[in-house]
């Protein structure tokens, strides 16, 4: 029994105690009779939260902790950890959530969340009074990792784990590496086209032999958990011949009779049914089934090959499989009613592919109007996208650096040209185009007048003058909205109000999921632009780096004990234990701790308790559902 | 122990939160969802730890309604296994309510996923609903 236990309540800053009133259940627990000491802080994860428990756990002679704070899946290990430094086990610390689970969901009956809180603290008081001291368990963790997504953010997950010696199985669902990043006409600030920037990503991770790719690649299964996760995939065939040289993919793709439209360039240009994708990787050609007439003409062909089903291991996953960009609905400024309403990728990639001039659907583009926040800002998709508003600026410099003697119009709502970017705003006035801010609630109509487009906006910069603006191409920015992917499912990673994956915390574990030991990189996680992505996906290689590069990993010590002096050898244990941990020897039930996986099934049918699961003794839930009789 | 000053509640739902359920709990919590204060959480890793003679304790001292929130199918532990271990806990537990002459509708026994804000939210509802028709 502990005798002399401290609690701290947090105020998180205001976003417990605004709600809880902290003092109150500071008062409600001091004089229990196990209690030392009861305080509230401001922040108890701050160094000066935590120097307050270590000077309390030597000054006072601690022999438990109560943290109530933010959920455990935070800063839990935070206060383990700054117990163990004052002395103390640290599986004395019993932390509890009073703010996930009660302030914010509370905020609209702060005296309930109150009372909510004190019940919460009390039990936790209860369970820690009777807690045990424990030792972590080491896990071996083999250097080699998953990374799901073949961009930018995918392959720069890959190099950087590949640099530090880690195996590396990249899977990508397209036939060839790069993204969508791939077909950015310029970056910014690089200036570079986006395929430079694959190909010099490519040239990196050739260097790699411990970086395996499979393109192509499909997931079908994929299961485990931190230390050994298991994804299936099925890799569909090229259909073209192995080992054949770059002259003869050149000649055979010259020699193809079919021509369909080039889906990287939206359309824009046709490409063949056997096609290589310049700058990047595999530098092999792939047919194309949907098309192919099967008549060997490109003399390459190998319409014998099979899918082939590969089962990777690896001891954490990083998920890079990206955003696509929002798709307007029909009509939604006269998309897809009018051919000359579209978007901004499809600009990028119409600014790339023209020469001399600048072209769309033979009409030469002299006039354009870029309109901002479409699909961004609205009901169905709240947040922000953020990057548009410095790549359409960057688009519209980049297509005035080409073709020379543009009219463009910048029709806003707001311009987020955050940082460094904001040069780029100034350029953009500095270069003679103009800005029209309009009002969401009354926004720009594309209407069709002749062979122009007009559109009719009411512009704020002018007090609300009705202008109407003829252009020859409307350009839509678009945000960013998640790519889909079946591993979502697969690995139950949970998702954010905006529909992308959801990092744990976006301060303190901005890489993290929920789940252990899957990461997420790039803008599978939040709009972001090339800068940003490349950064988060180092980021991610970092945090698996610390147990990747280590070789370990420790777990919590929660796996079944057996009291002796209670066992009576019934081996009802035996059978409900899932993972077959236990058996009986000389008249007793002894655990396999290796095998165990600490879900405690073990002890709920034992007619004698005589098994229990460390950290969660049935006596700690009993002492839990005491202190509360009376509260 | 009971301060003086301390709100008085009507009633109180014990969650036993496996670990995919206290995880959905951190969502509800990010989301700023709303349920039924009248609850305490008691964290476990997963729900076929649960003793059936545990939920009867808590019926009768204080608890007037248990929710076994399990992570069903998703339990890191056990996977798909968890569901029917889970069943026949609480098929053992509602064995033992008959014989106490408790209510089964005070055990509540639902699947609650990382992800499964609104099966919480819900499960609560119904749970909170059930109570307050008994005053």
């Amino acid at each position: 029994m502990r005798e002399r236990v401290g609690v701290y309540v947090c105020h998180c800053g205001g976003n417990i105690s605004d709600y809880v009133d902290v003092k109150k259940v500071v008062e409600a627990v001091k004089d229990l009779p196990n209690v030392a000491v009861a305080r509230d802080f401001i922040f108890m994860c701050s160094d000066a939260g935590q120097d307050l428990i270590k000077e309390d756990i030597k000054n006072l002679n601690l022999d438990g902790v109560v943290v109530a704070s933010c959920s455990p899946h935070l800063h839990e290990k935070t206060f383990r950890d700054a117990a163990a430094l004052a002395g103390l086990n640290p599986y004395l610390v019993e932390h509890v959530c009073i703010r996930e689970h009660c302030s914010w969901v509370h905020s609209d009956d702060p005296e309930a969340a109150t009372q909510k809180a004190i019940w919460i603290v009390k039990s936790a008081i209860a369970k820690v009074s009777l807690a045990d001291e424990l030792q972590p368990i080491r896990l071996e963790m083999k250097p080699e990792a998953i990374v799901v997504g073949g961009g930018i953010a995918g392959m720069r997950c890959a190099i950087d784990l590949a640099k530090a010696g880690i195996k590396v199985h990249l899977i990508e669902k397209k036939p060839f590496l790069g993204g969508r990043a791939a077909q950015i006409f310029k970056l910014y600030p690089s200036g570079k086209t986006g395929s430079d920037l694959v190909k010099e990503l490519v040239d990196e991770l050739k260097r790699y032999p411990n970086i395996h790719v499979y393109t192509n690649a499909e997931i079908v299964e994929a299961s485990g958990a931190l230390g050994d996760f298991k994804v299936k995939i099925v890799v569909k065939p090229r259909y073209v011949k192995e080992g054949v040289s770059k002259e003869e993919i050149r000649r055979a793709v010259e020699c193809c009779p079919v021509e369909v439209l080039d889906e990287f360039n939206y359309g824009l240009t046709n490409r063949k049914a056997i096609y290589v994708r310049e700058s990047s990787y595999p530098e092999e050609a792939v047919i194309d089934m949907d098309h192919c007439i099967k008549c060997n003409e490109c003399g390459i062909a190998d319409f014998e090959q099979k899918e082939e089903t590969y089962e990777l291991r690896g001891s954490m996953i990083i998920l890079a499989t990206g955003a696509k960009p929002y798709e307007p609905k029909e009509g939604e400024f006269s998309y897809g009613i009018y051919d000359h309403v579209i978007t901004l990728p499809v600009f990028d990639r119409l600014l790339a592919v023209c020469d001399g001039k600048l072209e769309y659907e033979g009409k030469e583009i002299k006039d354009i109007a870029f309109i901002y926040c479409v699909g961004s800002r609205t009901e169905e998709h709240e947040y922000c996208s953020r990057y548009c508003c410095v790549a359409t600026l960057n688009a519209a410099l980049g297509a005035l650096e080409k073709f020379g003697k543009l009219r463009v119009y910048h029709i806003y709502r707001d311009i987020r040209a955050y940082g460094k970017y904001e040069t780029y705003y100034e350029k953009v006035g500095e270069e003679g185009m103009l800005f029209i801010k309009y009002d969401p609630e009354d926004p720009p109509v594309v209407e069709r007048k002749g062979d122009k487009l007009i559109v009719k906006v009411r512009d704020l910069l002018t007090g609300g003058e009705e202008l109407e603006v003829p252009v020859d191409l409307v350009v839509l920015s678009v945000g960013m909205v998640v790519e889909e992917a079946e591993i979502f499912n697969m690995l139950r990673v949970p998702f954010s109000r905006d529909g992308f994956l959801q990092e744990v915390h976006p301060k303190l574990k901005p890489v993290e999921t929920a789940i252990g030991g899957v990461l997420i990189a790039g803008t599978c996680q939040f709009p972001k632009d090339t800068v940003e992505t490349t950064a988060s996906a180092s980021a991610a290689v970092g945090r698996a780096e610390t147990y990747l590069v280590k070789g370990y990993a420790e777990l919590e010590p929660f796996i079944a004990e057996v009291d002796p002096e209670k066992c009576d050898g019934c081996s009802v244990c035996v059978e409900e234990c899932p993972a077959g941990a236990i058996r009986i020897e000389n008249g007793k039930a002894v655990i396999n701790e290796a095998l165990c996986k600490g879900c405690g099934a073990c002890g709920a049918l034992c007619p004698t308790e005589a098994i229990n699961l460390k950290g969660y003794k049935y006596e700690q839930f009993r002492a839990m559902i005491d202190i509360l009789k009376e509260a | 122990m009971k301060s003086g000053d301390e709100i008085i509640m009507t009633h109180k739902i014990l969650i036993f939160a496996a670990d995919m359920a206290y995880r959905a709990l951190d969502q509800a919590g990010l989301l700023h969802a709303h349920y039924s204060p009248n609850t305490v959480i008691f964290r476990i890793p997963c729900a076929t730890l649960i003793r059936p003679d545990l939920i009867v304790y808590a019926l009768k001292n204080g608890f007037d309604a248990v929710f076994v929130a399990s992570s069903g199918p998703d339990c890191p532990f056990l996977g798909e296994k968890c569901v029917s271990i889970v069943s026949k806990r609480i098929e053992k537990a509602y064995e033992l309510l008959d014989k106490e002459g408790i209510e089964r509708e005070r055990l509540v026994v639902s699947g609650v996923c990382s992800t499964c804000v609104e099966t919480l939210v819900n499960t609560l509802e119904r749970i909170e609903n059930f109570l307050q028709s008994r005053g």
